[in-house]
């Protein structure tokens, strides 16, 4: 039994986190929010650079060989960041299909230049009428000649607008609820048929609706075996929920901080809040919310590293976070008063994307259906 | 980052595993099982059977005849004493009194206490809390006078857990009224229970059992001697003792079995066409319960493993309290919830044997389910309530 992390991890944690506090001010965060695509081409630029982009991938594939930790450290100081680039649906969605599926020809067309930051990737998985079901999947890749043409709507596909390159799941046989007959593709965002509307979400993120009409893909462009892409499916999105869950704890521990040192500096009736015991209590809740939650998360990658029935702990984590996170969410603005519900401060945007958390790869709800309730 | 425990932790699981199997006696379990009420004597059978394996001072150091054990194996012990449905160490003696006096008590007292605290040779009690003085201990009125090579004890205390049993009691008396701060003034005494002097009055708790107790005293007179370190230092030994007893108290063990059960129960009893546990909304508590727990589970894991690398407790133990007595009380909510209208009937003397034969008390692992519901609304009120250990926190951890 050992919480600590190695000293490599620890130096990944230390240049994170370094960068996060030094160069990574909310003001610039806010611009690059309000431009076009949502972030700073630059901000992505320097994490190519510092060999961010290249974490979860193996060294064989150019990679650093991170795993669970790795991208847990990663995401925890993202989530204190607040950042805006496109690390989830670029690197540990898009990029977690292609590491696992692609040839070694499929690599060197397609990943390398994902993990060196010279190109943007998303994942189009999710359709209007699947809600958090993976294997709904109602886009068709038709089998046309030695290639397939794709058909069909993908929905709020994360940084779809900005992609290069897209990964989409698309049904090869069966019924459109089958968990057989998912196959995944790997298509140039440009080609020929792809119509995408981009539009920001409320968290300053960037999503796309993306339809697909008579998109012709060649053999080479499917990823794995036909029909057989819901395993892998399954596996990006658990890397992706702990993704976010570590962004959210991330997040939570600057919502409390944020809450602590505004407590003891706002005064009314003559004295700091934070002398009040009504306030103090509450406090203390979402510090206790804050810890368990922590400990969710160490439980889950710990789990996952362990490759030891990963299932529950993750839906634990993810359910921790859409009921508990959410109310520390609310508890800071509430305990910031009015100004917490102002553009102008950084905690209302904390708050908005811890809460959007929730909605990502299941909510709450979902998970506790979900959740292996074994005897 | 590792969820593993060493080979030598997960032999010396299988060496307690083993002695549950083998030394719990069958007619303990049987009541515990069954939710009868242990007598002193079940009670000091069983502890003279874990002092015999030498498994009773596990918090003590080796030199007092404790175990010595890593925070991992104090943990594991717990585990599979709850995974026997064992009954807990009664921890006035062992717990509570017993670390005072090997931390503050003169030679002579260690020779005369410790040994008969281990053997459970002398049943011991707390005289902490007053009528008067609660979550604001420091306001605690009961008097020790100096009267020769004695002192004078009056006062009243209160909610004195199984103090009917009790030979002996440690109390916190004030002896000096003449301080700047109030806690300054107050003393760590020994009392034989049967000095003349001092009675004990039952107090019965909403489920209608006899636990706790009034402690009175009237002129009783206690011998100097059985001050424990200086006088008007108690204050200090009963918070340093506060602060050292963290193993447990989240009590992680104990409520991973209940849940446990709590599922099997679900899923035996009916709620019309399906298990009570595919009822949705009563599976949704049962996940959201589990979900907290790991939680809990996980959070304690944390301080055990921070005080095992040397560290002292991060501020994540000062949680555990809280929460540790939360999950109680919502396991103890979810079965009276599933126990539906069986927790109704209320058998005076439900807890002998006798009346548990009765058919109106259901056969199961918590025969007793809304008792223990009510009697444990306790949790989150001793020890400290939760509201104090809320302050102590916004104090000590956030600085407020």
């Amino acid at each position: 039994m050992d919480f600590s992390i190695s000293e490599d991890q620890s130096m990944l944690q230390d240049s994170v986190a370094r960068f996060i506090q030094d160069e990574y001010d909310f003001d610039s965060r806010q611009e690059a929010a309000a431009t076009d695509t949502g972030f700073s081409a630059d901000r992505w630029r320097e994490f190519a650079e510092l060999g961010w982009t290249a974490v979860p991938f193996s060294e064989e594939d150019g990679g650093l060989d991170g795993g669970a930790v790795e991208l847990m450290l990663l995401m925890e100081q993202f989530g204190r960041g607040l950042v805006v680039e496109p690390y989830l649906p670029c690197i540990v969605l898009a990029g977690g299909v292609l590491k696992r599926l692609a040839t070694e020809d499929q690599k060197a067309t397609w990943l390398a230049d994902i993990i060196g930051g010279e190109k943007l990737a998303a994942l189009a998985y999710a359709e209007p009428q699947a809600r958090y079901d993976l294997n709904d999947v109602a886009v068709t890749a038709s089998a046309d000649g030695d290639g397939y043409v794709l058909n069909g709507h993908k929905t709020v596909v994360l940084n779809g607008g900005s992609a290069d390159t897209l990964v989409v799941s698309a049904r090869t046989s069966g019924e459109r609820q089958d968990a057989e007959g998912i196959s995944l593709f790997v298509v140039d965002a440009s080609s020929a048929g792809i119509k995408r509307k981009a539009y920001p979400t409320v968290d300053a993120r960037q999503a796309a609706e993306i339809h697909f009409e008579q998109v012709r893909v060649g053999a080479d462009q499917l990823l794995g075996a036909a029909g057989e892409g819901l395993a892998t499916l399954k596996a990006v999105i658990d890397d992706a929920t702990i993704a976010v869950c570590a962004e959210a704890v991330g997040i939570m521990q600057v919502l409390n901080y944020k809450t602590l040192e505004y407590s003891k500096q706002r005064v009314q009736f003559g004295v700091p809040i934070a002398s009040f015991q009504a306030l103090q209590h509450r406090m203390v809740e979402m510090f206790m919310i804050y810890e368990q939650t922590r400990s969710l998360l160490l439980h889950a990658v710990m789990t996952e590293e362990a490759d030891a029935g990963a299932d529950a702990a993750l839906h634990a984590l993810k359910i921790q976070i859409g009921t508990e996170g959410r109310k520390l969410g609310e508890e800071a603005v509430q305990l910031h008063g009015g100004m917490g519900v102002t553009w102008e401060l950084d905690v209302a945007h904390y708050f908005k994307r811890l809460t959007m958390i929730d909605t990502l790869f299941g909510n709450a709800d979902h998970h506790i259906e979900q959740y292996p309730l074994a005897v | 980052m590792d969820l593993s425990f060493t080979p030598e932790e997960i032999a010396f699981r299988d060496e307690v595993r083993a002695f549950f199997a083998d030394e719990y006696p069958a007619d303990i379990r049987e009541k515990v099982n069954r939710g009868i009420r242990l007598d002193k004597d079940d009670h000091v059978r069983w502890q003279k059977i874990l002092a015999q394996h030498g498994y009773m001072g596990v918090n003590w150091p080796v030199e007092y005849g404790g175990t010595g054990w890593s925070p991992v194996q104090k943990y594991l012990f717990s585990i599979e004493m709850a995974n026997a449905n064992a009954p807990d160490v009664v921890p006035f003696g062992v717990n509570m009194v017993g670390p005072v006096i090997y931390s503050y008590g003169n030679e002579a007292q260690k020779q005369r206490f410790l040994p008969d605290i281990l053997e459970s040779n002398v049943w011991w009690c707390q005289g902490y809390s007053e009528p008067g003085a609660g979550s604001d201990l420091a306001s605690l009125k009961t008097m020790a006078v100096r009267d020769g090579d004695h002192y004078v004890i009056n006062g009243t205390k209160t909610w004195t857990t199984l103090g009917q049993h009790a030979e002996w009691i440690f109390l916190l008396a004030r002896t000096n009224t003449d301080v700047a701060r109030r806690q300054e003034g107050i003393s760590f005494i020994l009392a034989d229970m049967s000095t003349p002097g001092i009675t004990v009055r039952p107090i019965i708790t909403i489920e209608g059992g006899h636990e706790v107790n009034e402690v009175h005293f009237e002129d009783a007179r206690v011998p100097v001697e059985n001050l424990v370190g200086e006088e008007g230092r108690g204050w200090t030994y009963g918070k340093v003792l506060l602060q050292h007893e963290r193993t447990n108290i989240a009590g992680v063990a104990r409520s991973k079995y209940r849940l446990a059960r709590l599922k099997e129960l679900a899923s035996s009893s009916q709620h019309g066409a399906k298990p009570l546990m595919e009822q949705a909304t009563f599976r949704g508590k049962l996940v959201a319960t589990e979900v907290a727990l790991k939680a809990l589970e996980y959070t304690d894991l944390r301080t055990l493993a921070a005080v095992a690398t040397g560290k002292a407790p991060g501020p994540e133990s000062s949680i555990l309290k809280i929460k540790g007595t939360e999950m109680q009380q919502r396991l103890d909510t979810l079965y009276m919830e599933a126990a539906g209208y069986y927790a109704l009937p209320y058998v005076p003397d439900q807890f002998t044997l006798d009346a548990a034969d009765d058919d109106v008390v259901v056969d199961s692992s918590e025969p007793t389910t809304a008792l223990r519901y009510f009697n444990y609304r306790k949790a989150s009120i001793y020890g400290g309530s939760n509201e104090i250990q809320k302050n102590i926190i916004a104090k000590h951890v956030l600085g407020l």
